[in-house]
């Protein structure tokens, strides 16, 4: 045997490390070898990254099959997307944002029509599908949003002298609630509020709940009018509609109009969560926000949804938005062995009722729409409200048409054109001209 | 020496070597061919030709606007941070107590990351322009100024150390010649320490310019293109295109090539341009 020098344990151990990083990637890489599959999931919701991960090794303990849990940074989801899909070892289960980010990710999505959880939702309206009805998302959750109002605020207000409603069963529709929330306005000192709404928030990036939640109505109201899901040709019947609540937002407000392109969301939840405003236009999600704030003196039992109301006819029997935004699609370009164990998982999540209690009870979603979740109870006080509205059939819910908002660039700038308008720079003419030019243009592109 | 170098060659260049092919050189050439296809993924790409160099240039897209913005905003802010960093190092040479301290702290804003700087400024500004009811993504002309300040602040005390450097390497004999010639300070100034420091005016001009040309987080966290897009940047307009639209990846990969080439060519005709003033001692 030849004495080893020092070259050669170099070499030897250079060699050696390389095949171990080597060896490390094919092992990440390939734990399919076995011909069960695995599962990559890749997780929209950051805030819900701890959860998917107990779920993932609560899985892989009942059944062996290994499940992987990647979260996309906040507001970054598209770019690790479409990274992350076109490497060696995609994600099994990625996110698509309704019809718009299914015309994107066509080729990726794999037909579910037959998968157990999709044949199991309690609507089957809720799945995303193309113009022929096949399948190719199943929704994470439903969620709801309107107005959240504090309880008590309200209770004190129809307590004073010549309140203009007695209680909030009375506000059924835009004109009783303009009354009464100007009303209040005047009498915001008395009631120890800075303003009826929390501050409309309108730095970029922050502008969501008026761009996408608030022009859902308008949009959703002229889909109905005219019987279709979805237009080249967005005509914005309900433009007056939309700026006579956007208008009562503005001028009876915490915050001056000209200060709200400085404004977060976080900003309006803590008005709210401190006392200083009466109402907040928000989803369910918001419980945890208005929860963690500091000094919050909002009581779990005085948080409550109420619709919102635009002033259209037959409004008093509508409900609060109900919808979902996030699709669980399956890669159509996984391994066979991989997307029949993505289904599985899926199956498990939704079907089984002890791992929809992990979801519910961790607040990552509040309902969802299969039959496992019907006998849930959400943990926060606005999921169990939202449960409330499913359930109430004497009203119809505002249906989530914002999925077909022609991209994210478009809501964007519909945000820039209500804070020019919000500010005084622009008409409300330039924000529906660009809401009907821009949406054609994209449309037919 | 040359024969252990050759020896070793690979030993210390491969590691950079492959580094700068993995980072730099494969997306450069993947990128070119990209921005001749329409894609999704990487791995589906379907040709397309010259089709989106065509959008690029005349779509509806909001480049060349964004270019134009980028120009005037490079050019205001190339000229205001290099006389602000040659005013400070012209300052901080004579002998003055606390030069040190003073070059530190005007050093540190470059150490900062840009996100940070971005969102820290918007709330400062934002926080004056509230006595005039105003805040900075109202008007794209505060906007444009709150940039302007940030650049400023940012890359003025970086480009103060290399003028430092240049002024300290002009022969103290040439000055004290000067004067015994009877020239005054602004002479001396204009006709001695000027042509001697023109090396780093070189460096510092490409530095300032590359870095504000392809300026992209300081953009994003201070006015992110508000309003109206009026405040984008070339950088965060081809980065929205590639990810805020539907199917115009390949556009935006078109527009990115489009906006190297631009870059490329300003930074080589600078730098022709001050070399040639350049003179030896």
């Amino acid at each position: 045997m030849r004495p080893i020098t020092r070259r050669s344990m170099l070499g030897g151990s250079a060699a050696v490390a390389l095949a171990a990083t080597l060896a490390a990637c094919s092992n990440g890489s390939d734990s399919g070898d076995s011909g069960t599959g695995s599962v990559y999931f890749l997780n929209f919701k950051p805030e819900a990254e701890e959860v998917f991960k107990t779920i993932a090794s609560t899985y892989t303990e009942k059944t062996g099959v290994q499940v992987k849990v990647v979260t996309a940074a906040s507001g970054t989801y598209e770019q690790t997307l479409q990274t992350e899909v076109a490497k060696s070892n995609p994600p099994t289960i990625f996110n698509i944002n309704g019809p718009v980010g299914l015309a994107t990710w066509q080729d990726y999505a794999l037909d579910i029509s037959d998968a157990d959880f999709v044949k199991d939702l309690t609507d089957p309206s809720m799945a995303l599908t193309d113009d022929a009805g096949t399948v190719y998302g199943s929704p994470l959750a439903t969620e709801g949003y309107g107005l959240i109002y504090n309880g008590e605020i309200m209770d004190a207000y129809f307590a004073t002298d010549g309140a203009k409603a007695s209680s909030i069963d009375e506000i059924k529709g835009f004109d009783k609630l303009k009354e009464v929330v100007e009303d209040m306005q005047s009498k915001k000192d008395e009631l120890g509020i800075d303003g009826v709404f929390a501050c409309t928030s309108f730095t970029p990036g922050e502008d969501w709940r008026w761009q996408t939640h608030l022009a859902n109505y308008p949009i959703y109201y002229e889909f109905k009018d005219k019987g279709v899901t979805d237009t080249p040709d967005l005509e914005l019947t309900y433009s007056d509609n939309y700026r006579q609540i956007f208008d009562l937002y503005l001028n009876n407000s915490t915050v001056e109009p000209s200060a709200l392109s400085s404004k977060y969301v976080s900003d309006s939840m803590a008005e709210f969560a401190l006392g200083k405003a009466a109402m907040v236009q928000n989803g369910n999600w918001a419980w945890s926000q208005i929860s963690e704030v500091d000094g919050n003196v909002v009581k779990e039992d005085q948080i409550h949804f109420m619709p919102i109301y635009i002033g259209v006819d037959g409004e008093e029997d509508s409900g609060i938005a109900l919808g979902t935004e996030n699709f669980l699609s399956i890669n159509s370009q996984a391994s066979e062995a991989d997307q029949q164990a993505s289904i599985d998982f899926l199956n498990w999540l939704f079907m089984d009722a002890e791992a929809a209690k992990l979801l519910t009870d961790n607040s990552v979603v509040s309902m969802a729409p299969y039959s496992a979740f019907a006998e849930l109870a959400p943990a926060d006080p606005l999921g169990a409200e939202v449960v409330e509205y499913m359930n109430n059939d004497d009203l119809y819910p505002i249906n989530w048409v914002f999925q077909t908002f022609p991209s994210q660039d478009f809501k964007d700038q519909v945000g820039q054109h209500l804070s020019q308008y919000a500010s005084g720079a622009e008409d409300w003419d330039d924000v529906k001209n660009y809401f009907v030019e821009e949406w054609h243009a994209e449309k037919s592109a | 020496m040359t024969k252990s170098l050759k020896k070793y060659f690979l030993v210390f260049t491969g590691p950079t070597l492959i580094a700068f092919l993995i980072a730099f050189i494969v997306p450069f050439f993947m990128g070119l061919y990209l921005s001749l296809t329409k894609f999704t993924t990487l791995t589906n790409a379907k040709w397309v030709g010259f089709d989106n160099y065509q959008t690029a240039l005349t779509g509806n897209t909001g480049f060349v606007k964004a270019l134009g913005f980028t120009a005037l905003v490079s050019a205001i802010s190339i000229i205001t941070v290099n006389l602000g960093a040659f005013v400070l190092a012209y300052l901080l040479t004579r002998k003055l107590r606390g030069t040190n301290l003073f070059r530190s702290v005007f050093f540190m804003p470059n150490l900062i990351g840009g996100i940070v700087l971005g969102y820290t400024w918007q709330v400062m500004l934002n926080a004056i322009l509230r006595h005039w009811g105003q805040t900075i993504v109202n008007d794209w002309r505060l906007g444009m100024a709150g940039l302007i300040l940030l650049i400023n602040w940012q890359l003025m005390g970086y480009m103060m150390i290399i003028y430092i450097a240049g002024l300290q390497n002009v022969p103290p004999e040439l000055i004290e010649a000067s004067q015994i010639d009877g020239a005054g300070k602004w002479m001396t100034l204009r006709h001695v320490t000027i042509p001697m420091v023109m090396p780093s005016i070189t460096i510092c001009l490409f530095l300032t310019l590359a870095n504000t040309f392809k300026m992209y987080d300081q953009n994003l966290a201070l006015t992110n293109g508000a309003p109206l897009k009026q405040t984008q940047m070339a950088a965060l307009n081809i980065v929205d295109l590639m990810y805020k639209q539907v199917g115009k990846q390949g556009i935006a990969q078109a527009q990115a090539v489009i906006f190297f080439i631009i870059v490329s060519v300003i930074a080589v005709l600078q730098l022709r341009a001050t070399r040639a003033k350049e003179v030896e001692a």
